[in-house]
């Protein structure tokens, strides 16, 4: 199936530095891909030349398979990382008006507005002013704008922070939602846990470079350790450690257990994982037996670091 | 409907709905009405009656002294010039005027004192003195055998008249109801820019520090917010003069005819009495010539160009202010780069009013009518005093070039402005903005 967006070796510099260097991308299409990179990465830099605020010194951008282009603003949703709107303006108001600044006709901005006021029970906001209402409640509205329109990109930079824990959930379960319907959205961030729950694919950014892309789970295969946390329960512990030595390298570990076991990470190098059970299997009960899998986290810093 | 025409909706809404500007429009025409009928209340108060007494020891002057309206003099030869003094300095009177005995009439060209607790105004003096030279010349007109009156009857008054090249006659006042008009032009434009141009860079500055910008120009080009939010603000500007003339025109009306005085027209046509001297069914023939004469002024032309100097100016100043508005986060910050763009606008109101007044055609004031920046103003203050129309194409040509420019320039330094956040830019990181 055909990318819903490409972007082709894409370079932008600033007077003094280079924000993006030769990135290219490739977000398929209905899926969750998440944006990774600390600050100052060229994120930002990235998402604002997808919604043609800036634009790049060179490269292409691909949107369903059409150099992107004026019309596009109408397919794409964005929710940027400073994220505010007219304190004086009322709710009702402005979210036409930033409907219509998108394209919509009068009677499909009302209609849409309907739908999501209903749908997150907002209904009674809309003749109060942004400044009446409290930061979460407000955060409604930012979201209500930026998908209003049915665009099918999503970009939301940093979606979740300060979004208190009932909102961040709300529109965490919206988002999945959007994602059924077939949207495709992308997720930047340096908050991993957001990133290890909801993305299918993740791009790793760093110094303006991309370091890192593909499925979630392939990204983490390829950094997979090899690591497993075991528990076994057993009389001799001595000679279990001992046979285990002869064959692996291994450490004391502890994790949550009802179990009163011995609780070991042991890297099984070139083994395949039924050498070890089997030996551990030989030598008591086993209780725990499972793949130490890196977290987005771990991956990020790792490649970061390096 | 279309993007511009959305965003210039919402910009006038948003400016129109603001209480301050509500405030601002219905009350400032009624302070300044107030402010019109105190003053004229005021003026027309009668200033505390003068006493002045006169010591006249030659006899000669006092009857020169016609007590008046603000000045009472009394003739106190009889009394102690001592005593006189005492009572100016114990404040019966305001004034003494000490003229000693003499035999030579030529001495008293120096010899008449004034005594007082304060100094006497210019007026005042410039009048006694008048009054005490008249009577020495009289004198010594008589003395030489001429009699005064003859003289008197031999004074001419001459009347200049003024006529076109073109042929037609004119007023000598029209001049002033020129520079009238041509001010009032300059004026409005400077005025417009300043109260609109700021709250162009305000709106700028409002949307950055809502942090709505991001949002909106990733729907919009920020040209077109640009754009939209100089046109918006400019209507709810226009339409804020136009409540402001309706409703002081009113109030001035309402005002006049409650307290049953003509905001001007006593005080000018008393002057007018004084001055000339002339019957008043003279000056009632004089102000329907001044009438005629504004009439035959070429108006229609006078206020087309007004519009299009006033739109070139107010576009040309709006997207420096919003340039200044998107570089920077806050107010107080906007001080450094406010000034440059203040400075031609005083400059072209200073060359107006001092260059143009007197000079209309002359080299600064016609330099100064071409150069995009002052343009507006000084070009407007000339219009009414006849300019060849090649100078008015061409500076209208200049300005609207320059106009595209620095717009170009403006929006360049507020795409990227509007997006910086954090410490305020020096001029070179703004240079660097454009290369962007």
């Amino acid at each position: 199936m055909q990318p819903i967006l490409e972007v082709k070796d894409v370079l932008k510099k600033y007077s003094d530095k280079i924000a993006l260097d030769h990135v290219s991308l490739t977000i398929p299409k209905g899926t969750i891909y998440g944006l990774l990179g600390p600050n100052g990465a060229g994120k930002t830099s990235l998402i604002r030349i997808i919604n043609q605020i800036t634009y790049p010194d060179s490269g292409q951008i691909l949107l369903d398979g059409e150099t992107l282009n004026l019309h596009h603003i109408r397919d794409i949703g964005y929710m940027p990382e400073e994220r505010g709107l007219y304190k004086t303006m009322k709710v009702g108001e402005q979210a036409m008006y930033l409907a219509q600044l998108k394209g919509l006709s009068k009677a499909e901005a009302k209609k849409q507005l309907d739908y999501w006021f209903d749908k997150l029970d907002i209904k009674g906001w809309w003749n109060k002013k942004i400044q009446e209402l409290s930061k979460g409640m407000a955060q409604k509205i930012q979201f209500v704008v930026t998908v209003l329109h049915q665009p099918k990109l999503l970009i939301f930079d940093e979606p979740f922070s300060g979004f208190d824990p009932v909102n961040a959930n709300l529109i965490k379960d919206e988002i999945l939602e959007l994602k059924e319907k077939g949207a495709t959205i992308i997720f930047s961030t340096h908050r991993m846990e957001s990133v290890e729950e909801m993305c299918d694919y993740i791009a790793l950014i760093n110094k303006s470079q991309k370091l890192i892309e593909g499925k979630l789970v392939d990204v983490k295969r390829e950094f997979r350790t090899n690591l497993y946390q075991v528990g076994v329960l057993t009389d001799d512990i001595q000679r279990l450690m001992v046979q285990l030595s002869q064959k692996f390298k291994m450490e004391q570990t502890s994790f949550k257990s009802l179990n009163n076991e011995l609780q070991l990470e042991i890297d099984l190098g070139s083994a395949m994982p039924n050498e070890l059970l089997h030996l551990l299997s030989a030598n008591g009960q086993v209780t725990h037996f499972m793949e130490k899998l890196p977290t987005v986290n771990d991956i990020f810093i790792q490649t970061v670091s390096k | 409907m279309s993007i511009l025409s959305l965003i210039v909706k919402r910009e006038f809404i948003a400016k129109v709905r603001n209480k301050s500007f509500i405030i601002m429009t219905f009350v400032s025409p009624l302070f300044f009405v107030a402010l019109a009928v105190v003053i004229g209340y005021l003026s027309s108060l009668k200033a505390d009656v003068k006493q002045i007494a006169v010591h006249d020891e030659s006899g000669w002057f006092v009857s020169q002294f016609e007590s008046d309206e603000i000045y009472n003099y009394q003739d106190l030869s009889a009394v102690d010039v001592k005593m006189l003094k005492e009572n100016v300095l114990e404040e019966k009177y305001n004034g003494l005027i000490y003229i000693p005995q003499s035999d030579d009439i030529k001495e008293y060209e120096n010899k008449v004192t004034y005594i007082s607790n304060d100094s006497p105004s210019l007026g005042f003096v410039t009048q006694i003195e008048s009054l005490i030279a008249g009577k020495i010349t009289h004198v010594n007109l008589e003395n030489k055998g001429i009699d005064a009156k003859q003289i008197e009857e031999a004074q001419a008054k001459v009347n200049l008249n003024l006529e076109k090249a073109s042929g037609e006659s004119t007023v000598k006042g029209l001049n002033e109801i020129k520079i009238l008009i041509g001010s009032l032009f300059g004026y409005c434009i400077m005025m417009f820019i300043i109260i609109y141009g700021s709250m162009v860079m305000r709106s700028v500055i409002e949307e950055k520090t809502n942090r709505i910008i991001e949002v909106i120009i990733s729907s919009v080009k920020p040209f077109q917010l640009m754009m939209g939010k100089i046109i918006g603000t400019s209507i709810a500007g226009l339409l804020q003069f136009i409540i402001w003339g309706v409703v002081g025109g009113v109030l001035l009306f309402i005002a006049s005819s409650v307290l049953g005085m003509n905001a001007s027209s006593p005080a000018v046509s008393a002057e007018m009495l004084q001055q000339n001297g002339e019957a008043s069914a003279q000056i009632i023939s004089e102000v329907q010539n001044y009438v005629g004469e504004i009439l035959s002024l070429p108006l229609a032309s006078l206020f087309t160009y007004f519009l299009i100097f006033f739109i070139g100016g107010y576009f040309l100043y709006s997207s420096l202010y919003a340039a200044i508005g998107a570089a920077v986060d806050n107010e107080t910050d906007t001080q450094q780069f406010l000034f440059p763009v203040m400075l031609p606008l005083m400059l072209g109101v200073y060359i107006g009013f001092v260059t143009v007044i007197n000079d209309p055609h002359g080299t600064i004031a016609t330099v100064f009518s071409m150069i995009p920046f002052t343009s507006p103003i000084v070009m407007l203050m000339r219009l009414p005093f006849g300019v060849p129309i090649w100078q008015v194409l061409l500076s209208i040509t200049l300005l609207f070039g320059t106009f595209i420019m620095v717009v170009w320039f403006a929006s360049k330094i507020y795409r990227i402005g509007i997006l910086m956040y954090g410490k305020r830019p020096s001029w070179k990181e703004l240079y660097k903005w454009l290369k962007y």
